[in-house]
């Protein structure tokens, strides 16, 4: 089980140093459209062939990659600080905020996400460039999504504001200030640490979904979701193998996290 | 009758089904939805028409193929010169599915009920011509004239949409006139049609029409699960292929597949000119500005759109009127130019600077804007892309933004708040005078700056007289020449700019026999009451 967690570590760091040098590793620009050639198949130029339009995927590929594992983990970040803030405020101070936050988390579930999402992209402004345009989708996707790790953090900030610890600061002298800094925060670290990992993939996954609606990351920069959108034909199946890269890699990907979360967990 | 004769007489109806009508012979293809309505008269969406194109018996019928009007339960037809009324000669001895006899007294109710401004009937609202009522009256048991309360342009060509109802017939709708019946309706699963026994239409050798039995609308949504159902066998043609699966048919089952040529659908883009819009000004004079939105079409690649989005095919527009249209295409009107170079000089000549690969406006604005198109359609997200790698050759930055329809749709008809927005029209009527709703700039879908009091521009006012011209006479050639001078008109000012005309795709199973698909609805299947089913394999 060790080689296999260590094997999804190595991955997760050969994709990460991939994305990082996309601008080296790319052969072309992920937007040029070669418009000879659109859908060839893989060849000296285009190793792993040309989309629909013309464009090198190895390229598309390689800044897909850089966009949906940087933007993912930084909606994964901004939830978990909603969840440590509403969650932990919630546990620690419990009564009538702790009823309303509880009422809110219920209420943010219980909400279609996807068509909240729709609404809210609906409502932004149309002239954004396409970074722009993708940043705004994961920090919606990082604002909507704090509600289920809220309710693990408050559930576990609840349980160390009633611990034989917190009563045993308390007895010393620890204020309500110095009690959260010094005592609840430190100890809820590993469930925060835990709910950013698992929110990763979960993110990775709801921007996919996003594209696979025309919903996504706006033309022509890639993603993982906007290049899943070439299985869309069934024709693709067999077509083209190379199109099932991306497929492959966010399975990868998204199985390297949880492996890696295992020792997270048994930390936790 | 001696032996001979017997045999013979025994023979050749056996000849014949077994060439055509075979006993239990079915059509099976899919249908989107259940329709909304079995009313004819209700019909206002897909599923209806098709229900009804393949049940409902007309006076009229429209040839889709040399798109001239056939006498159909109407023998012969004469509009009179003020244009105000039509009178029918009716076909005798015709019965309805039922056995119920057809007569002028049917005509005269279908109207009567048609017109009935409580049942609201779409197919209605086209013979709509002014505030007093409509009038039938009989001159014999095979003769009617109808009255308007005024002229109507192209009177004739609206009886291809009526479907004539039964007056005395018990079952009311469900008595048909058309090659077929409705037997059975499941929703959410199929309908079931069956042929018509009292069909009054016969073949060249005097055999009743329709030769299939029976014809089974299964409802489908999933296109994937057609083109699944059809590589199976399971049904007989998809009607209306996009370019992708297509191929997809063209590689796998080559027989099958059907290039019907161009279609009437068009693709096209416009800017939002709207004066009130919630967009900065500056960015309103550039989209007013003719130079600027013609500087915008000639740098569009038409011709790499329809060979690389719709793979080969798609022909690049030239007008708002498809060269589909035998009658109203003006085929004097040159092809689109792509012309980058071209493009520049006419922003420069409305102050436009090239600098650094950017294009700046006279007071140094930056010239950058979104197009909005809906979420979800391949073809149409794909054209953006590749119109946005065109603009930049001109130091145009294009934002491409998808939306989901409603949200679209809000912004353009609403609240204003777009730039420029992708979109296509699917046009079902071959007369310009369908598309006032569009032209005349008092409407609603005048997209680009609807519901002006008063025309904005002049050659909006011109547009305006053009159109109500052609809707007010009824000399062919003066509405021709009307229509064709708004074609010229909207050539130069641009407010649409064309991208392509799609070509009308199916796939047909060789089974089906004298299928001929032509680029009008209903594609395939528009000459039912002469397809038969063959067995295995052969040609169409």
């Amino acid at each position: 089980m060790k080689k296999t967690r260590a094997a999804a570590i190595v991955f997760l760091m050969l994709m990460g140093c991939a994305c990082l040098l996309a601008g080296y590793l790319a052969p072309a620009s992920y937007a040029e459209q070669f418009r000879e050639i659109p859908n060839a198949s893989c060849s000296r130029q285009h190793w792993l062939g040309t989309d629909d339009l013309g464009r090198d995927r190895l390229s598309r590929v390689l800044y897909g990659t850089r966009v949906s594992l940087l933007l993912a983990p930084a909606a994964a970040l901004l939830t978990t600080l909603l969840a440590g803030v509403i969650g932990g405020a919630a546990g620690f101070l419990g009564g009538w905020l702790e009823e309303a936050v509880k009422a809110a988390i219920d209420l943010v579930l219980s909400m279609p996400w996807l068509f909240l999402l729709i609404t809210v992209r609906a409502l932004l402004p149309l002239n954004v460039p396409p970074l722009t345009s993708v940043t705004i989708t994961f920090a919606l996707l990082g604002c909507l999504g704090w509600a289920g790790a809220a309710r693990v953090v408050d559930a576990d900030a609840k349980a160390l504001a009633h611990s034989e610890m917190a009563l045993l600061a308390r007895a010393s002298g620890s204020g309500g200030m110095r009690l959260l800094w010094r005592h609840i925060l430190p100890n809820l670290k590993p469930v925060l640490q835990a709910q950013f990992w698992v929110s990763i993939p979960v993110f990775i996954l709801a921007e996919a979904n996003l594209s696979l609606l025309g919903l996504g990351v706006a033309e022509p920069l890639p993603s993982w979701g906007s290049l899943l959108r070439e299985l869309e034909n069934y024709s693709a199946l067999t077509a083209q193998p190379v199109q099932w890269i991306p497929l492959a890699l966010l399975v990868l990907t998204v199985g390297s996290f949880q492996l890696a979360l295992n020792r997270e967990e048994d930390w936790a | 009758m001696n032996l001979r004769v017997r045999l013979a007489a025994l023979l050749i109806p056996l000849a014949a089904l077994s060439a055509f009508g075979q006993p239990g012979s079915q059509l099976r293809f899919c249908i989107r939805t259940d329709p909304k309505t079995l009313n004819p008269l209700m019909v206002i969406d897909d599923a209806g028409q098709t229900v009804r194109y393949l049940t409902g018996g007309v006076l009229l019928r429209l040839n889709r193929k040399t798109q001239q009007l056939e006498p159909a339960l109407a023998t012969a037809w004469k509009v009179s010169s003020n244009g105000r009324t039509i009178t029918f000669t009716l076909r005798a001895n015709v019965y309805f599915s039922d056995g119920t006899p057809f007569s002028a007294g049917d005509v005269a109710y279908t109207m009567e009920r048609l017109m009935d401004p409580a049942l609201h009937s779409p197919v209605g609202d086209s013979f709509r011509a002014g505030a007093d009522k409509v009038r039938a009256q009989m001159l014999g048991k095979n003769k009617i004239a109808i009255t308007f309360p005024a002229a109507i342009v192209g009177l004739d060509k609206l009886f291809d949409q009526v479907a004539i109802l039964s007056a005395t017939s018990p079952r009311k709708e469900m008595a048909a006139l058309g090659p077929y019946y409705l037997s059975e309706n499941k929703p959410g699963a199929y309908i079931l049609l069956r042929r018509n026994p009292n069909y009054w239409k016969h073949d060249a050798a005097g055999r009743a029409l329709p030769y299939i039995e029976s014809i089974r609308l299964d409802i489908q949504q999933n296109r994937e699960i057609e083109m699944l159902r059809l590589m199976r066998g399971e049904i007989q043609f998809i009607n209306s292929l996009d370019a992708d699966n297509y191929d997809v048919v063209k590689a796998r089952a080559p027989e099958m597949a059907v290039d019907a040529g161009v279609g009437l659908d068009s693709e096209q883009i416009w800017f939002n000119q709207v004066a009130s819009a919630p967009i900065a000004a500056y960015e309103k004079a550039w989209f007013t500005s003719t130079r600027f939105r013609q500087a915008i079409s000639e740098s569009i690649n038409r011709a790499d759109l329809a060979r690389i989005v719709y793979r080969g095919h798609a022909q690049p527009a030239a007008s708002w009127i498809s060269p589909a249209n035998k009658v109203w295409f003006d085929r004097h009107l040159p092809p689109y130019r792509y012309d980058p170079n071209g493009a520049l000089a006419l922003l420069e000549q409305e102050g436009f600077r090239l600098k650094n690969g950017r294009l700046r406006d006279r007071a140094g604005h930056v010239v950058e804007f979104s197009v909005m198109t809906n979420a979800g359609n391949r073809s149409r997200e794909r054209m953006a892309a590749m119109i946005q790698q065109d603009l930049a050759r001109i130091g145009v930055k294009l934002n491409v933004v998808t939306l989901d329809f409603p949200s679209l749709i809000e912004r353009i008809t609403r609240t204003f708040n777009y730039e420029a927005c992708l979109l296509g029209f699917v046009n079902d009527d071959l007369d310009p005078d369908a598309q006032m709703t569009v032209w005349l700039s008092s409407a609603e879908n005048h997209q680009w700056n609807p519901s002006q009091k008063t025309p904005a521009t002049a050659w909006e006012a011109e547009i305006d007289r053009l159109m109500r011209l052609q809707a007010s006479t009824l000399d062919v050639r003066k509405r021709k020449q009307a229509v064709d001078r708004v074609q010229e008109i909207v050539r130069e000012q641009e407010p649409f700019i064309y991208l392509v005309n799609k070509e009308a795709l199916a796939a047909v199973s060789p089974q089906v026999r004298n299928a001929d698909p032509v680029a009008l609805q209903p594609q395939v299947y528009w000459n039912i009451d002469t397809l038969w089913m063959g067995s295995g394999g052969g040609k169409r």
